[in-house]
């Protein structure tokens, strides 16, 4: 019985740590959206968020669309060949990237590239007192450091899922016209006409909502991050992992939302 | 004038500053002492508002230093981090002139190079280390851009927290002289954390040794060596032996 209450209690206790923590990141996203509307703001900090979180990660973004979009027309054709309907793989393609993959990948790509990056760095800021430095310095951090992040994820994400959406479908297009036989210009007619105007919609805001848990999540981890490397490398691990779940999670959430529609 | 009227400060079960009363008089260097872990670094953070305290006063000029505008309140004071605390991702002139380019001290661009280069001069860099980033310089360059920062904006109040650590003798000899010059040269008061009885003799007008949370001692620095004062006695010779334990 002592066994049994003792178990219960840790589960209490992790399920309670849980919550706690879900309960500080969402006052930290409203603290972050409260400096979001209140001067001052720091455009070359916006600025280089912009170049590091979009332009910076097009190539892993292009990399693993085209890779995504070419595996996934394979697997519709072998699939598909076993009912005879193999012919649909252009319009299977282009929802499973537009709708689907393409947001899911670029947000997991993000998690692993952008939100680490700010992570170890703000964390590193931390141990090293840069943090207690802006204080002094008469800045607040969440202004310098927070807002510029997730406001240049919240505008770069979506554009990356956008052209992810277009390369993986592309990726497609090149294995379904070079290996497996299919018209160029009815493959690209296809996807075209298949597509509603809903599933690029759908696609963007999932990447801008992608964009804003990854880069929030390196921030809040980064600046509540413990002392030493230890601390640093705790932090990074926390945020890319919390990243990746939130991601799915909301992920879950928005396809059942726009599926709905 | 700083005073500090019984702050307390505990961190989970551990209580670091237990009731602390210090006064810290316009235009004077106070040089606070103690072993390391005695809390010297949470008082001057509780000072600046980084560390809250669990109890107690704390007054600059008769202000509650909880109250009021931060930022005017900020800007009043510079501070050297113990490892300089430079942004990594700006060259040293932005590092310097970082109050003066935002906030209520902004100046443009343009000036607030110049006044970097000036303080960079000040601590004894050349200009042109004003374009490198502060990973290209060494321990005691940064050290002095860190003192630069601490200056740039001329403030009233500076905090030093362990400001030769770190150091070579003839580096810290150095730091100390500048540190020395610049608070009678700027008029400013100081509030200096070392280990360093060089460096205390080198700044000190006042120093305070903080030890088990308390002032266990303060007055001038020529009473230091004849204080009487079994802990701060032990401390300023280094020896094993005293009041104070030396596993901790």
């Amino acid at each position: 019985m002592a066994l049994i209450l003792r178990l219960l209690a840790h589960i209490g206790r992790a399920v309670l740590g849980v919550l706690a923590v879900f309960g500080r990141v969402v006052i930290f996203f409203a603290q972050t959206v409260s400096h979001l509307l209140r001067p001052p703001f720091y455009g070359r900090e916006f600025i280089l968020a912009l170049l590091n979180i979009g332009w910076l990660s097009l190539p892993v973004v292009g990399l693993t669309s085209i890779f995504t979009g070419g595996a996934l027309a394979l697997q519709i054709y072998a699939g598909g060949s076993r009912f005879d309907v193999e012919s649909v793989v252009p319009q299977i393609v282009a929802i499973g990237i537009v709708r689907e993959l393409g947001p899911v990948m670029v947000g997991l790509m993000i998690a692993a590239r952008v939100t680490s990056s700010i992570a170890a760095e703000i964390a590193t800021m931390k141990v090293t007192e840069q943090i207690d430095a802006l204080i002094t310095l008469s800045t607040h951090p969440m202004k310098y450091l927070t807002v510029p992040r997730v406001l240049a994820a919240l505008v770069t994400v979506p554009v990356l899922v956008g052209i992810g959406d277009i390369i993986g479908v592309m990726g497609g297009y090149l294995v379904s016209t070079y290996s497996l036989g299919f018209n160029p210009a009815a493959y690209i007619q296809n996807t075209v006409n298949f597509l509603e105007p809903l599933d690029v919609i759908s696609s963007l805001v999932k990447g801008a909502a992608f964009g804003v848990i990854a880069a929030l999540m390196g921030c809040y981890f980064g600046i509540n991050s413990g002392r030493g490397a230890q601390g640093v490398g705790a932090a990074t691990k926390s945020s890319v992992e919390a990243a990746s779940i939130l991601i799915l999670a909301c992920n879950f959430l928005l396809t059942g939302v726009f599926f709905s529609l | 004038m700083i005073r500090l009227e019984q702050v307390t400060k505990t961190f989970g079960s551990n209580p670091v500053l237990r009731g602390v009363d210090l006064e810290v008089p316009k235009g004077t260097s106070m040089v606070i002492i103690g072993g390391s872990g005695t809390g010297k670094s949470v008082l001057l953070k509780c000072v600046l508002g980084l560390v809250t305290p669990d109890a107690g006063k704390i007054l600059v000029d008769g202000t509650d230093a909880t109250k009021g505008d931060r930022d005017a309140f900020l800007a009043r004071f510079g501070m050297l981090f113990q490892g300089a605390a430079l942004f990594d991702s700006l060259p040293v002139w932005q590092n310097v002139a970082f109050r003066l380019m935002r906030g209520s001290l902004k100046r443009p661009r343009a000036e607030a190079r110049e006044i970097a280069i000036e303080k960079l001069r000040r601590v004894g860099l050349k200009p042109d280390v004003a374009d490198r980033l502060p990973a290209e310089l060494s321990g005691g360059m940064q050290k002095r851009v860190g003192l630069a920062r601490a200056i740039a904006a001329d403030p009233e109040i500076i905090f030093f927290d362990e400001p030769t650590t770190g150091l070579d003798p003839i580096m810290a000899g150095v730091i100390n002289d500048l540190i020395r010059e610049i608070v009678v040269e700027m008029g400013a008061t100081a509030m200096t954390i070392t280990h360093d009885m060089s460096s205390v003799r080198a700044i000190a007008d006042n120093i305070a040794m903080l030890h088990g949370g308390v002032i266990q001692w303060t007055g001038p620095v020529a009473q230091m060596d004849t204080s009487g004062d079994p802990y701060l006695d032990q401390f300023i010779n280094g020896r094993a032996d005293g009041p104070i334990e030396s596993v901790r």
